[in-house]
C-alpha cells in the first residue's frame, strides 16, 4: 500500500465527503440550536464528535505510517501563524454563537432545510471579500509568530506519538463523560424532536 | 412533512466513530483531511471575479486562492457536493428534513436571517485569517496532531462560550 493516493478531483472525493456531511446530520450539527447548545454547556455534540473523530483518525493515520502503509510526510500538516489562528479561531467561535454554524455545518443546515443556513453562507462570501479587500493592510497579523513548519504536539513536546495519543484520548473520554454527566443533570440534550417545536 | 415523526439523532459515540474513519479516508486518498472553506474563498474570488475583474486580477489574496477560475476545478467543491448529498440523505432517510428558518423563540425570522448573514460575516473573515475553518484546521489539523489545530481550537471554543454569554438568548 502507498497511501496517500493524492487525488484531487472524482467521485472518491466524493465519497469522503459523503460520510462527512452525512455524519454531521445524524449526530445533529446540522443544527444551529444543538450546535450553540455547547457553548452554553447543555449539549456536548460538538465536543464529543469532534474529539472522538480526531482520536479516531488521529491513532488510524498513527498506525498505517508504523506498518509504512501510509508516507506521512505527505500529509499535509498546517504550519501555526499563531495570532492569525488564534484570532481567526475566535472569530469562527463569535460567529457560530451569533449566526449559528461554522462553514462545513452550514451545508449541512441548508441541505437538510435550513433556509438561515444560505444567509450564513452569503454572510461567509462577504466575509472572505472583506478579507480579501483589507488584505495588504492585514499582513501584521496574518503572518505575526509563524512557528517551525509542520510542528505537531510531538514535535513540540518531544514526547512520542503514542504517549500524545494517550493523553489526547484521555481528554477525549474525561470530556465525553463530565459532559454526558452535565446533560443527564439539567435533561438538556436537543432530540431529533425537540427540533420541530 | 411536518407531521412525520422525525428519528432521533445517531449517538455521538457513534457518529465520532464514523466521521473519524471518513476523515481517515480522505486523508488516505489525497493527503489531505476534510474542510469547507476553501470552498467559500473560491466562490467569493469567482463572484468577485464577476462582478469587479479588474479589482480581483489585482487583489493580492483573491490572485493566490483564484486557481482556475472556476470554483468546479478544485477538489474542495467535489468534496462539498459530496457534504451536500450526506447531509440530503442523512435527513431525507431519517424524515428530519424540514424546509425552516431554525431559531431561538425570543427572535423573530427577519432577525435570525440577518444575525446569520452577520455571523457569517464574523465566520468568512475569521476562516481567511486562520487560513481554514473548523473542520479544515480543527479537525484535520488534529488527526494529524497539528499545534495549529489545538491554537484554533482552544481560541475556538472559549471565544463561543464567551459570545455565548450575550448571544444564548437568540437561541433559546
Amino acid at each position: 500500500m502507498n497511501f496517500p493516493l493524492e487525488y484531487t478531483s472524482g467521485s472518491m472525493i466524493i465519497i469522503g465527503g459523503f460520510f462527512f456531511g452525512y455524519f454531521l446530520e445524524v449526530s445533529g450539527l446540522g443544527s444551529p440550536r444543538k450546535l450553540n447548545a455547547q457553548f452554553t454547556f447543555r449539549d456536548w455534540s460538538i465536543f464529543k464528535v469532534m474529539f472522538v473523530a480526531i482520536v479516531v483518525a488521529a491513532v488510524g493515520l498513527w498506525l498505517f505510517d508504523i506498518l509504512g502503509w501510509v508516507r506521512f510526510d505527505a500529509l499535509r500538516v498546517q504550519t501555526t501563524f499563531f495570532w492569525a489562528m488564534a484570532v481567526g479561531g475566535a472569530l469562527l467561535g463569535a460567529g457560530l454563537a451569533v449566526g449559528g454554524y461554522c462553514p462545513g455545518t452550514s451545508v449541512v443546515g441548508f441541505f437538510s432545510g435550513r433556509l438561515d443556513a444560505l444567509f450564513f453562507m452569503i454572510g461567509m462570501v462577504i466575509g472572505a471579500w472583506i478579507f480579501a479587500a483589507g488584505f495588504d493592510d492585514l499582513q501584521g497579523l496574518y503572518l505575526a509568530a509563524k512557528g517551525v513548519n509542520r510542528e505537531t504536539l510531538s514535535t513540540l513536546t518531544g514526547l512520542p506519538t503514542w504517549l500524545i495519543l494517550l493523553f489526547l484520548s484521555g481528554i477525549a473520554l474525561v470530556g465525553f463523560k463530565m459532559g454526558s454527566r452535565i446533560e443527564a443533570q439539567e435533561n438538556s440534550v436537543i432530540k431529533a424532536a425537540d427540533l420541530d417545536r | 412533512m411536518k407531521n412525520k415523526v422525525p428519528k432521533e439523532f445517531l449517538s455521538p459515540l457513534a457518529a465520532g466513530l464514523g466521521l473519524g474513519l471518513a476523515l481517515m479516508f480522505m486523508f488516505l486518498i489525497t493527503g489531505h483531511g476534510l474542510g469547507a472553506n476553501g470552498f467559500f474563498i473560491r466562490l467569493s474570488a469567482w463572484l468577485s471575479n464577476t462582478v469587479v475583474p479588474l479589482w480581483t486580477e489585482n487583489n493580492n489574496f483573491f490572485y493566490t486562492m483564484r486557481g482556475d477560475g472556476n470554483p468546479l476545478n478544485a477538489w474542495i467543491s467535489w468534496e462539498i457536493a459530496g457534504v451536500a448529498l450526506g447531509a440530503l440523505a442523512g435527513s431525507l432517510m431519517s424524515r428530519r428534513f424540514r424546509f425552516k428558518i431554525e431559531r431561538g423563540q425570543s427572535i423573530g425570522r427577519i432577525t435570525r436571517l440577518i444575525l446569520a448573514i452577520s455571523g457569517g460575516i464574523l465566520t468568512g473573515f475569521g476562516a481567511q485569517l486562520a487560513r481554514e475553518c473548523t473542520s479544515g484546521l480543527g479537525l484535520s489539523g488534529g488527526a494529524t496532531l497539528s499545534v495549529a489545530a489545538f491554537v484554533f481550537l482552544i481560541a475556538f471554543f472559549v471565544a463561543g462560550i464567551v459570545v455565548s454569554f450575550i448571544s444564548r438568548r437568540i437561541w433559546q
